[in-house]
């Protein structure tokens, strides 16, 4: 459901054109568990930020679903975003000012979702990863751990097909770190296909299928029993 | 900001107001003169104005009693006033004062809506006999009489005697003459006393508002006339000297809208600078959005909102602060007719709106245009 062709990306620093994605061909099933690794500035955040939208490639395609969502155009975009991909950053990225329940609803706002809708909706998704009970707190009176179990549960609330997470653990303790994996892992029973960048071998090895990119292009593509 | 703004509103509301209340003061003022009045002035001007008559070309001829006279035989002038002024010690036994002092007509009193406070003004009849009588202001009867009743006591002028007949009521200030210092006496005593063949002025009441232009030519043709065809008056109504003041203080009222809008446009400024620096802190949070699924259009009309909510707020406050200001200026001058012109509301309180959402306008693009990778990865 996820076809990349000849994806390339260019950046332009200074006076230097960098070549961070070269000609890359991809293609990832439904409900696959896929990792992404890599020496830093191979390139696999930057894989990550289109296959989320969030970046358009200098040249290539992307079929999302069947659908080129290269060519369409930024309200229609961001409405993918929204309904059919779910993002969770190594930075968590919460709202500072906003409560936990409040963060999680923000894509259903956005989306126009009514009032009485996104609070059941919202309530589901925190019991999912277990944060019923800090549902009104704020992002700074919440761990590491926790903070990123409410990204999880904000990146899924529009249940979306693709999950997509850059460095999750990067910023949690081992224990934290396990508890995020294990969610993320059981969202697969639900059919989402997962797709995480690291850099840690052992979040990697726990994809069946491993993807190893080097300078820009993919070294490396493995199926094999996950870890 | 929101001070800016409100400062900006509350100075168009407040300087707008003054404009006009010295409009409507004027306007009040000249009401109270009579709108059916010409008046006519030795020689000829090139502008209409209320000054002295500024003399072009060849010396003119004076105004004589009989071209007065002549022009109240016109037939639709309703009464005239000839007037002759100067001025000349008056005195009251060991008292003196120089005074201001006018010759008239009995027309007079009406045709400038004057009010006697004791006794009567002077007596009709023919304008070309001396009298020796005098009405005069309250100010000066105070001065020379002191707590004594003036009417019927003799009073000495320059060096002619007559008896008092009547003092005049206070009128306020009035475009040119003040009542309270004033000592009127009959034309013909008056010219001789001061040694004027020429009338000053003379004033004509018209029938109605209708026949002034008629009456105007006709006076003009008159006086033509008897000056052997040299036109050699100038004659004005009141409509045009209010008009020409009309004008002017609408002018000065536009202007001071004018200079209290470049308060606005500092308040704009000020909105556009303090927008782009929240855009600048609250970049990691618009590429939150970004991300999570909200269209460039979204964002921009947020920011766009937000500018124009607190413009608006700023507007409020402003206007509470330019309508306090009219009260506070109301106590202090309770003659001033304050009121704040309607459109001066409206305008100040769409230029505010609109300000905010101009100078809100390329902080907010800025927001929309941010790219969602780079934004977030800002800390």
């Amino acid at each position: 459901m996820i076809v990349l062709r000849a994806i390339t990306r260019d950046f332009v620093v200074g006076d230097q054109v960098v070549h961070a994605l070269r000609d890359v061909d991809l293609e990832i099933g439904r409900g696959e568990h896929v990792s992404i690794m890599g020496p830093s500035g191979s390139g696999k955040s930057t894989l990550l930020n289109i296959l989320g939208l969030l970046d358009r490639p200098t040249s290539g395609a992307y079929l999302l679903d069947g659908e080129d969502v290269t060519a369409l155009d930024d309200t229609e975009q961001a409405r993918a975003r929204r309904e059919k991909i779910g993002f969770v950053f190594q930075f968590f990225h919460l709202v500072p000012y906003l409560t936990a329940a409040e963060n999680v609803e923000l894509p259903l706002v956005l989306g126009g979702v009514a009032p009485a809708e996104r609070r059941v909706r919202v309530d589901e998704s925190l019991a999912a990863v277990g944060l019923t009970n800090r549902a009104h707190h704020r992002p700074e009176q919440l761990s590491g751990g926790q903070r990123q179990r409410v990204a999880i549960a904000r990146a899924t609330i529009t249940s979306p097909t693709v999950l997509l997470a850059d460095e999750p653990t990067g910023n949690l303790d081992r224990r934290s770190g396990g508890d995020v994996v294990a969610i993320l892992e059981g969202l697969r029973a639900r059919g989402i296909t997962l797709v995480v960048v690291t850099h840690d071998p052992e979040i990697g090895e726990r994809a069946e299928r491993r993807i190893r990119m080097v300078d820009g292009r993919v070294a490396a593509d493995v199926r094999g029993t996950p870890a | 900001m929101m001070l800016a703004m409100a400062i900006g509103v509350g100075s168009v509301v407040t300087l707008t107001s003054l404009g006009e209340a010295a409009r409507r003061y004027v306007a009040a003022e000249f009401a109270s003169l009579g709108t059916h009045l010409l008046i006519v002035m030795p020689g000829r001007t090139e502008t209409t104005g209320a000054g002295p008559a500024m003399f072009v070309g060849d010396t003119p001829r004076d105004l004589t009693l009989e071209d007065a006279l002549a022009l109240a035989r016109i037939p639709s002038v309703s009464r005239i006033a000839p007037l002759v002024m100067g001025a000349a010690p008056v005195s009251v036994g060991a008292r003196q004062r120089e005074v201001p002092v006018l010759g008239s007509t009995s027309e007079l009193l009406d045709l400038r809506h004057w009010r006697m406070a004791q006794g009567s003004f002077l007596p009709p009849g023919d304008p070309q006999s001396a009298r020796g009588v005098a009405v005069i202001g309250p100010k000066v009867r105070e001065e020379l009489f002191g707590p004594r009743s003036a009417l019927g006591e003799w009073i000495r002028v320059g060096d002619r005697r007559f008896r008092v007949t009547g003092v005049l009521a206070t009128a306020g200030r009035s475009i040119g003459l003040d009542v309270e210092e004033l000592v009127i006496l009959p034309v013909a005593t008056a010219q001789e006393l001061l040694n004027t063949p020429s009338l000053l002025r003379i004033l004509v009441e018209v029938r109605s508002r209708d026949a002034l232009p008629a009456a105007q030519r006709e006076v003009r043709r008159v006086l033509t006339e008897r000056h052997q065809g040299e036109e050699d008056v100038t004659v004005i109504s009141q409509d045009a000297v209010l008009a020409t003041f009309d004008r002017v203080l609408r002018t000065l009222t536009y202007t001071l809208a004018g200079v209290a809008g470049v308060s606005l446009a500092v308040a704009g400024i000020l909105i556009m600078n303090v927008m782009l620096v929240a855009v600048a802190q609250r970049t990691p949070e618009i590429g939150l959005l970004k991300a999570l699924g909200a269209p460039s259009s979204q964002v921009l009309r947020s920011f766009l909102t937000e500018a124009a909510l607190l413009s608006s707020a700023g507007a409020v406050a402003g206007l509470v602060v330019g309508f306090g200001g009219n009260a506070l200026i109301g106590r202090l001058y309770p003659a001033l007719p304050l009121g704040a012109p309607a459109w001066a509301v409206v305008a100040a309180f769409g230029t505010a709106i609109a300000t905010g959402l101009v100078f809100g306008a390329l902080p907010a693009r800025r927001a929309a245009h941010l790219d969602p990778v780079q934004a977030l990865s800002r800390r």
